[in-house]
């Protein structure tokens, strides 16, 4: 795995991943995409990443843990059901908010924050998961 | 079609049977995983099987076209998948760090929990 | 029929939701919402016990309440989503339901408590505290949840935090024992879903208040096939007899507080998965089942405390205790009647309090003795009063002898058993109580009333006892203490559990209420 060309091209198509990967998770609501694959997504370029520079590299990049990610997914999806609660609707229920900005509309919805935190849970559990098998300091 | 994937469901189950009564951990993941693939078919075909018509509802339509598949197996199947994936991936790792700690791929040789010179009941005060 | 306008009024709830319904929701959302902000503090220890507590307290408050508002009012439901059920995921409590999760936030209360006195800091690095709140949202959502795809679900979070826990430490013994409980169970749960195919198959519907209605129509064959996988599943999570082999290999492997928790809550919601789903949402099935429950509650009741008597391993004999009390709870699950099921309930409340109690127990008495094995215990009558009475009270209480918590549920038991003419069930029932004494009075004698460790020297005083530290003494004793306490006090004014399993074991049997507050009586 350690060829000049992989290492020098997995930092560009880790980044790609990414960008990929959002965009996929902002398609989600009605289209095919969503949080889960999204996240999927962004955990396979954090696995790219780590294969090419290795996992203590990875984790420099991405500062945090990759399981505090996880946490604040849970958090937010928990918090997209609250929402309901001053809006007198059963928990979970989907709220819009759609702006008219310059022309085009913009969809912020409870749904919204919940595929961010199936995005962040997703990209947060898989890609502890990878790092870890991909071999580290014995962190599970 | 019911009865080919019947059929294939079937074929899955006695694999996953098979492989999980095996006494290897790694056979045992496979038949795991082989099962979560047999009932995820099996949820799918429960739920009718009908040719062709995806669940989407046509743009400017309020209800799905007549005949369309029944979408509910599709959510559930993708629930299982998930969970699926996450426990088994649990237990790939826990097998591999049983297989590194104690040494021991092979569920017969695996008895610190319960130790086969196990002391006896106690017989007297 | 493709073009015809949708009337929404009747496709969404319309009715605005009450804040005090949020009830059902409440010990959910908050777990999960704990858990997340646990995870994302990992490495702040003291922060995390206080937040952890907090939740858990919130979560307690708000099961009280649920119980004391399906007192005055029956059950109640909450459809996610304003979709209206059987189409959205219904969250509905009856009294059933909300007795459980009661007693299984008090257990988890008095759990959190003591882990102080125990976790390393490793340990609780590595997310004690969240994980006890996914476990604690896994244990309530199968309580209160109204649907049962959500239910395996709620299933599910339970058996990924009782993994993390498991291996919490990650000593050897551990990794042995999460191999078989990890297994053994994937495979319960698997063949969960696989009852769930085909019962959707069957009857089109997951929503358990519409299953009730739906389920009479099936076929007697293929209605005892699906009820026969659902109790086979159910039966490896409760670990009634035939399937229990996973209990005693892995119990008593994690730290005390883990073993706790899981004595206390784990097999009482496979337990109550089996009421629920058989008695209440299949009812048709219960007719064919029968003799095989009976069957299994009998060998469940006696083999259970058989093995106890054969352990010299204290937590392991604790986990052969926590098999025959099951074993109860079937047999109240075999008699299907108002006293059965009602005694059902109350001994189930009962099993999930005094496990947690008995399990901490176990674990001061490891730290005093400095042993695992009874063998090697002894003297502790001379070297602490508090962990005598304590124990001296487990004694009664877990063999139901008066005046504790545990003799009203085989009272009512034992009664459902003769009036229904059961008179195997009675006796097991009986036996089962005269086999538990005989195993905590040995228990005692060997660990209290004899100086030192088995053998010759046995009338030496016992060399390795150690005082308890502060730590020890004030989260470990005082948590054990105070959860007796309430069992106690439960013990001596048991007449609101009465009434409560009385209602519960009813709505069990005629779900009207239950399937009324489901569908907002619009279907009667």
């Amino acid at each position: 795995m350690n060829t000049v060309i992989f290492r020098t091209a997995a930092p560009a198509l880790a980044a790609l991943m990414l960008v990929f990967s959002v965009f996929v998770l902002l398609r989600g609501h009605n289209e095919p995409g969503g949080g889960f694959i999204g996240g999927l997504m962004g955990a396979s370029a954090l696995a790219i990443y780590g294969i090419a520079t290795g996992v203590r590299e990875t984790r420099k990049a991405i500062r945090v843990h990759p399981i505090t990610f996880a946490g604040l997914g849970v958090v937010l999806a928990a918090v997209s059901g609250f929402i309901s609660l001053p809006f007198e609707v059963p928990f979970l229920t989907g709220l819009w908010w759609i702006f008219d900005v310059d022309g085009s509309e913009i969809a912020l919805s409870t749904p919204l924050i919940f595929d961010i935190g199936v995005y962040a849970v997703v990209v947060g559990a898989v890609g502890a998961m990878a790092l870890a098998l991909e071999g580290d300091e014995g962190e599970d | 079609m019911e009865v080919a994937l019947a059929g294939l469901i079937g074929l899955f189950l006695s694999a996953a049977a098979y492989l999980m009564l095996s006494k290897a951990i790694i056979r045992m993941l496979l038949g795991v995983a082989i099962l979560g693939n047999g009932v995820n078919l099996l949820i799918f075909t429960v739920g009718r099987l009908t040719p062709e018509v995806p669940p989407i509802v046509p743009a400017g339509e309020t209800l799905p076209l007549a005949g369309s598949a029944n979408p509910l197996p599709q959510a559930l199947i993708l629930t299982a998948i998930v969970i699926g994936f996450a426990l088994l991936s649990f237990l790939l790792v826990l097998g591999y760090r049983a297989y590194q700690e104690l040494d021991a791929d092979n569920t017969d040789t695996m008895r610190i929990a319960e130790p086969e010179a196990a002391p006896r009941p106690p017989l007297s005060y | 029929m493709a073009s015809q306008p949708l009337d929404f009024p009747t496709a969404m709830i319309e009715a605005p939701t009450a804040a005090a319904d949020w009830v059902m929701v409440w010990p959910v959302a908050l777990a999960l919402f704990g858990a997340g902000l646990l995870v994302m503090l990992r490495g702040q220890g003291r922060l995390q016990f206080g937040l952890a507590m907090l939740v858990i307290a919130a979560i307690f408050a708000s099961n009280l309440y649920l119980v004391l508002r399906i007192f005055e009012a029956g059950p109640l439901a909450m459809t996610m989503g304003k979709w209206l059920p059987p189409f959205g995921i219904t969250f509905a409590a009856d009294m059933t339901s909300a007795v459980f999760a009661l007693a299984a936030s008090a257990a988890a209360m008095a759990v959190a408590v003591y882990a102080q006195s125990e976790l390393t800091e490793r340990e609780e690095r590595f997310g004690f505290y969240p994980m006890l709140l996914l476990l604690l949202c896994g244990v309530s959502g199968s309580f209160l949840t109204g649907d049962i795809f959500n239910l395996y679900v709620w299933f599910e979070v339970m058996l990924i935090s009782s993994f993390g826990l498991l291996i919490l430490g990650g000593r050897k013994v551990q990794l042995d024992g999460a191999v078989k409980y990890g297994f053994l169970n994937l495979l319960a749960t698997t063949m969960f879903l696989v009852s769930i195919a085909y019962l959707y198959g069957l009857t089109g519907t997951l929503n358990l208040a519409d299953l009730i209605e739906k389920s009479g129509n099936i076929e007697t064959g293929p209605l005892l096939a699906v009820s026969l996988m659902f109790l086979f599943a159910f039966a490896v999570k409760a670990a009634a007899f035939p399937a229990n082999a996973w209990l005693p290999a892995s119990y008593h492997t994690p730290a005390v507080a883990v073993s706790a928790i899981f004595g206390g809550l784990l097999t009482k919601v496979g337990a109550y998965a089996a009421i629920r789903v058989l008695t209440m949402a299949i009812p048709a099935s219960i007719v064919h089942l029968q003799p095989v429950i009976v069957a299994v509650a009998i060998a469940t009741l006696i083999l259970g405390p058989l093995g106890a008597l054969a352990q010299t391993h204290l937590r392991r004999a604790v986990g052969f205790l926590v098999i025959g009390g099951i074993g109860a709870i079937f047999a109240g699950f075999a008699l299907g009647t108002v006293h059965g099921l009602g005694g059902a309930v109350f001994y189930a409340v009962h099993s999930m309090l005094a496990i947690t109690v008995f399990y901490l127990l176990a674990g001061l008495i490891e730290r005093m003795t400095g042993a695992t094995d009874t063998l090697s215990m002894g003297g502790l009558y001379g070297a602490s009063t508090p962990l005598s009475i304590l124990f001296l009270i487990m004694v009664f209480l877990i063999s139901g002898l008066p005046p504790f918590l545990g003799l009203w549920p085989k009272i009512l038991l034992v009664e459902g058993g003769i009036r229904a003419g059961n008179w195997w069930l009675a006796g097991a029932l009986l036996v089962n109580s005269f086999l538990t004494l005989i195993v905590m009075s040995r228990l005692w004698a060997h660990i209290f009333w004899r100086n030192g460790p088995e053998g010759e020297r046995s009338e030496q005083p016992n060399p390795e006892l150690r005082r308890l530290d502060r730590r020890e003494a004030g989260f470990g004793l005082g948590a054990t203490a105070v959860l007796m306490a309430l069992i106690v006090g439960l013990g001596l004014f048991p007449n609101w559990l009465f009434e409560a399993s009385g209602i519960a074991a009813h709505d069990l049997l005629s779900p009207d209420r239950y399937v009324d507050a489901v569908f907002g009586g619009e279907r009667t």
